[in-house]
């Protein structure tokens, strides 16, 4: 298992913003995070990345435990944060080179040519990062985040923003990284699990409502289309705070 | 650590702030030493720095705040603190990084006032020289000094992400523990209780120094009062963990 989720929960103030979570997601598996805003999917993110520790329950995350290992976790998932925050006046070669640096890589020039080869920056490589459009910045955010090679990719929201071929682009380019590491990503569109995940995990209120494979999804309402089955799933179940 | 040390130094530099902050250094400095009537050198006949070390802690308050102002709140802003916090990397060595590369740009700034040492080595009468002992103690005091106004810096900017108010907080911070606690000292009223006051004075200590006499009590209050600094700063860092 890359993922192993016990018991989580996250209080904030008085709110849940995550109640009760427990899942896996094997090694290998592109599993989609789906749930409207507001539905707890970047805080379970946050507390996989090691950025904010949960108010209780445990994760482990490629065998080591969260909340005693969180050094080593980190040094095996890459994250890409909501909103994909990047320092606009840096180059981007100069930024990857950074990002390796953090990452404790020792081959860092190879590893920047790695992570620019993966997610086609080149024709961009040259620039300052505030020059890039958002599907170029995009593509920033997602290299630095594989640029230690990682077992496990965090991705929150990667296509948020993006004009439609930009989507495709890296939907493909996402899915071409699944070939050989557990991603977990979040989304609220449906079409999007429908394109790249093997499986969805569906949040409402902190808490799961579905935890299945696409087809799974769709044998338990066969009449519904996956935008219905969703919507049903996020309206009736209210949660309790 | 050394990751975002060389990162800062590389922003600072690209930023501009660092040559704003140097040249507005050397100038104030400069003209307080050789240009401003009947206090300059030349006018005063005496071969010493003084003028400048007197000068050179107010015009430090602004401008290590303005070195510090960024460095935690721009990351908070844009939610890059995201990204370097689920690195590999220990909040620890995050915040020495920064702190360091800030300390680094300060000496960095410090140094062409060495011109100024030289002049005044040639200028001097020959047969006296300049007192090489309190000038060295006043450069010791004043990078301590400065080291000390970076660590309030970096304290201030972890408080918010808004820079303004990281470059005020800091200004406000550095004065009192530079000025006010100093001038307490000399409010006749409070006797003992100001006295007492000004020991806490960065002020105190730098002037301490400035003698020309390493005591390790002053040592001892700079280092003490740096660590606490970084270690509030550590606090309001790792507060998103609470």
């Amino acid at each position: 298992m890359s993922i192993q989720v016990n018991h989580l929960s996250k209080r904030y103030g008085t709110q849940w913003a995550v109640n009760d979570l427990s899942f896996e997601i094997p090694t290998g598996e592109i599993v989609g995070f789906l749930g409207p805003n507001g539905a707890g999917k970047s805080t379970t993110m946050k507390i996989l990345t090691g950025y904010i520790p949960a108010t209780s329950g445990d994760a482990v995350v490629c065998g080591f435990n969260l909340n005693t290992d969180s050094l080593a976790v980190r040094k095996r998932v890459g994250y890409l944060p909501e909103h994909n925050p990047l320092y606009l006046d840096m180059f981007v070669t100069e930024y990857l080179q950074f990002s390796a640096g953090m990452a404790g890589v020792s081959q860092v020039k190879s590893a920047v040519e790695k992570a620019i080869d993966l997610t086609q920056l080149s024709p961009e490589r040259n620039k300052k990062i505030g020059q890039l459009s958002k599907g170029y910045r995009q593509r920033v955010g997602l290299a630095q985040a594989l640029i230690h090679d990682p077992e496990v990719l965090i991705l929150d929201e990667p296509t948020s923003g993006l004009d439609p071929n930009q989507v495709v682009e890296m939907r493909n380019v996402i899915k071409n990284l699944g070939k050989n590491k557990t991603v977990l990503l979040s989304t609220h569109i449906m079409q999007e699990v429908e394109a790249m995940c093997s499986r969805v995990i569906l949040l409402n209120h902190g808490k799961i409502v579905a935890n299945n494979t696409l087809e799974g999804l769709k044998q338990s309402a066969p009449n519904d289309s996956l935008e219905t089955i969703f919507r049903n799933l996020t309206n009736s179940h209210v949660g309790s705070i | 650590m050394w990751v975002v040390f060389k990162k800062e130094i590389r922003s600072f530099l690209g930023s501009f702030i660092a040559y704003i902050v140097m040249g507005v250094f050397l100038i104030i400095t400069g003209i307080f030493m050789w240009l401003i009537q009947e206090n300059n050198v030349l006018d005063l006949g005496i071969a010493s720095l003084q003028v400048m070390f007197n000068i050179a802690p107010y015009i430090l308050i602004f401008l290590v705040s303005a070195i510090t102002m960024r460095s935690l709140s721009e990351e908070r802003r844009l939610g890059t603190i995201e990204i370097l916090t689920t690195r590999p990397v220990s909040d620890t060595d995050i915040l020495l990084g920064k702190y360091l590369a800030a300390v680094g740009l300060i000496v960095f700034t410090l140094l062409p006032t060495l011109f100024y040492y030289y002049t005044l080595t040639k200028l001097a009468d020959p047969l006296q020289g300049i007192d090489t002992g309190a000038t060295w103690g006043s450069y010791m005091g004043l990078v301590l000094l400065a080291a000390s106004y970076a660590s309030i810096g970096l304290f201030a900017s972890s408080r918010t992400d808004n820079q303004i108010v990281s470059l005020i907080i800091s200004m406000v911070l550095c004065f009192f523990w530079y000025g006010v606690l100093s001038l307490l000292g000399d409010v006749k009223a409070l006797e003992v209780i100001g006295k007492s006051l000004e020991w806490f004075s960065l002020d105190f200590h730098y002037q301490s120094i400035s003698r020309g006499v390493l005591d390790t009590r002053d040592i001892v209050y700079f280092v003490g009062f740096i660590a606490t600094f970084l270690g509030g700063t550590k606090l309001v860092f790792e507060s998103r963990k609470w």
